[in-house]
């Protein structure tokens, strides 16, 4: 009896792990960026090295580019000049090493976690990797994916392979299903919150029960995305009918006889009843609320409508709230905010941006509030333009802008004030995250846009009801 | 990488929890395409003020951590991103080993690739050594033990593989490179 993890571990093993020596797990598929990659590649250059496997290597620019049209496609010089250089060393490294590139202007480039999904690369069983912790997205595939740092990077490029010991199984049961007006992101943050942001350290994360398996493709990935906050490796869901119509859409997917053989494979993966996890936590879907953050990592979380908690001979947690200028035992509802973020791995794909402009739709962003719509790809933008959802941000008074990572991590330039409260539908809360000073709170797009509208931290249902 | 059999210095001491490597190493440094001079950025929004000016109040800027080779940092050292960029900034500042009752696993992998040690300890040892910067300690790697200045001996773990190749100075890539048999046969074996 096998869990999924154990059975895509397994077929992976080019060497089994020892009690001297780590397994050499092979990976199916290597993502790449910017910011994590020149490093890597300057090893394989001293050493006189080769990529291994350019057919197994797909490269996106996302975390250090514009989102400002005129500076992605009018000519004008990046903000921040040590970012285009370094783009443009991805550029060269890939020319080099004949990898494929997403260039900067190119029609599909885009945040490197949604745009291997919804190219057909990640897919079902495979062993999935990229410098970049938030790579434990693609587990929504029933993948094993995961981040690694830049060392691991020159690893995999010159011998398609890396040296891991085998991580813990944790079981995350969600029972029941969602309440309306309640979102995949809103389930993740209120799993880290019961789990801790160690919770899951040395595990894989198999998400399961009713209120996953009603989960559409989009909600899934926010859901995997956020398995690092909790300290897991990866974080899976197990492919069904659902994963296979996405896939099946998708450009790079097998087609034809490949197809068939492909699904029948990808229908054996799932855990065998009866397998054991080595941990297991279960969660009351139907009592999931509407959560935010309120402190300085994703496990300083609330429901909206609660306060935030009291903690005695604390200095830490009190340090914290300082640092957000908020206090303990008082409502985060009705908290006045200056910057709203839609986008990031997390919420950037184009059911997020549907569901803020479902709230968007008629009503305008408050006075004083800047709101800033991030599209995950440029695929994703002109499939929002097609259904016309930029018209509502920027009727509403929000900047709808090109395709990256932008204020999530704010390399770009695209950043939050000092002393500034963001509610971003990003994943990371962190003291300076969005900029010097700035005070995140996490949130699912609802939210945000809800938001934005009222210049407070608002459930979303209170608008959708009016 | 140079091997390592002993680490002996004073520790400096950061007594907070769940310390990521946003503070460790902010974005906006992550625009390097080298590993090194990132110690100057290290800690930076903790380190200086908004005009650029150290902090007086901030531990390692203090005198009596000027020269401490071991960091004692608050459980889950090291969570958040994945960027090599926080033991690159952690060792070209000048740290050799960090203690913590719990170090997240990126962070521990990225630290052993490049020679940064990551010693877990138990809460007491933990306690005793955040509310004592300033103790002269030895790391050794032979034995995985910690020693402390009252001549308490506390053991570590450490991966064999991973003993093996910091006590050795094995670069990883050297092993994975040796194989390829392997890794063609397996290639082959899935086609």
């Amino acid at each position: 009896m096998k869990t999924m993890f154990q059975k895509i571990w397994e077929r992976h093993e080019v060497v089994p792990e020892t009690a001297d020596t780590p397994a050499v797990l092979y990976i199916d598929l290597h993502l790449i960026h910017e910011v994590t990659t020149p490093q890597a590649f300057t090893v394989l250059r001293e050493q006189g090295l080769k990529v291994r496997r350019p057919d197994l290597t797909f490269a996106t620019m996302d975390h250090s580019t514009p989102t400002r049209t005129e500076q992605v496609f009018g000519g004008v010089p990046f903000s921040i000049e040590s970012a285009a250089k370094q783009v443009a060393q991805l550029q060269t490294n890939c020319r080099d090493f004949g990898i494929e590139l997403l260039h900067l202007q190119h029609d599909q480039r885009g945040i490197v976690h949604i745009v291997g999904p919804e190219q057909g690369l990640t897919q079902p069983g495979k062993t999935v990797v990229c410098g970049d912790s938030h790579t434990s997205t693609h587990g929504a595939f029933g993948a094993l994916a995961f981040g690694i740092g830049t060392t691991e990077v020159g690893h995999v490029l010159a011998t398609q392979c890396l040296l891991q010991r085998r991580p813990t199984t944790l079981a995350i049961n969600v029972t029941g299903k969602l309440s309306a007006g309640v979102s995949a992101k809103d389930m993740i943050l209120a799993i880290i919150g019961e789990i801790g942001v160690s919770g899951g350290t040395g595990t894989v994360i198999e998400y399961r029960g009713s209120a996953v398996r009603a989960l559409s493709m989009e909600e899934r990935m926010t859901v995997c995305n956020m398995s690092i906050e909790a300290g897991a490796r990866a974080g899976l869901i197990a492919p069904d009918d659902t994963t296979f119509a996405y896939l099946e859409r998708t450009p790079r997917a097998p087609k034809g006889a490949a197809w068939t053989r492909a699904v029948a494979d990808w229908r054996a993966l799932p855990s065998d009843a009866g397998a054991t996890f080595d941990r297991e936590v279960t969660l009351d879907g139907n009592r999931i609320e509407p959560m935010i953050t309120y402190g300085t990592h994703p496990g300083m979380v609330m429901p909206i409508s609660g306060n935030i908690p009291v903690k005695h001979n604390d200095p830490v947690f009190d340090k914290a709230l300082a640092y957000m200028g908020l206090h303990a035992g008082e409502p985060i509802h009705n908290q006045p905010i200056n910057v709203v973020f839609v986008g990031s791995c997390t919420n950037g794909r184009l059911e997020d941006l549907r569901a803020a402009a479902s709230v968007l739709r008629g009503r305008k962003v408050a006075p004083g509030v800047q709101m800033l719509v991030v599209p995950g790809s440029q695929l994703v933008k002109r499939a929002a333009e097609a259904e016309g959802l930029d018209v509502i941000f920027k009727s509403a008074g929000a900047d709808w802008r090109e395709s990256g990572c932008s204020m999530c991590i704010g390399m770009n330039g695209d950043n939050v004030g000092r002393g500034q409260y963001s509610v971003s539908t990003s994943n990371r809360n962190f003291e300076g995250r969005q900029g010097q000073g700035a005070r995140t709170l996490l949130a699912s797009p609802l939210t945000a846009a809800a938001s934005a509208v009222r210049g407070r931290v608002t459930d979303a249902r209170e608008l959708m009801n009016g | 990488m140079e091997p390592i059999k002993q680490i002996r210095s004073r520790t400096a001491a950061l007594p907070y929890t769940n310390i990521d490597t946003d503070q460790i190493i902010p974005a906006r440094f992550l625009t390097t395409t080298t590993r090194t001079g990132l110690g100057a950025s290290l800690f930076s929004d903790w380190r200086y003020d908004g005009q650029g000016a150290a902090k007086a109040d901030f531990p390692l800027n203090q005198p009596s951590a000027s020269g401490c080779r071991i960091l004692v940092a608050g459980r889950n050292f090291g969570c958040g991103s994945s960027r090599e960029h926080a033991p690159w900034a952690l060792l070209d500042y000048g740290f050799l080993a960090i203690i913590s009752t719990e170090i997240a696993d990126i962070f521990r992998s990225n630290s052993l690739k490049n020679g940064l040690l990551p010693v877990v300890v138990d809460d007491t040892t933990s306690a005793w050594l955040l509310a004592n910067p300033g103790a002269e300690v030895t790391i050794d790697l032979e034995t995985c033990t910690l020693n402390l200045p009252n001549g308490t001996r506390v053991k570590f773990p450490l991966e064999g593989f991973a003993r093996y190749c910091l006590m050795n100075g094995v670069d990883e890539m050297g092993y994975l490179l040796s194989k390829d048999a392997a890794i063609t046969a397996h290639e082959k074996a899935r086609s």
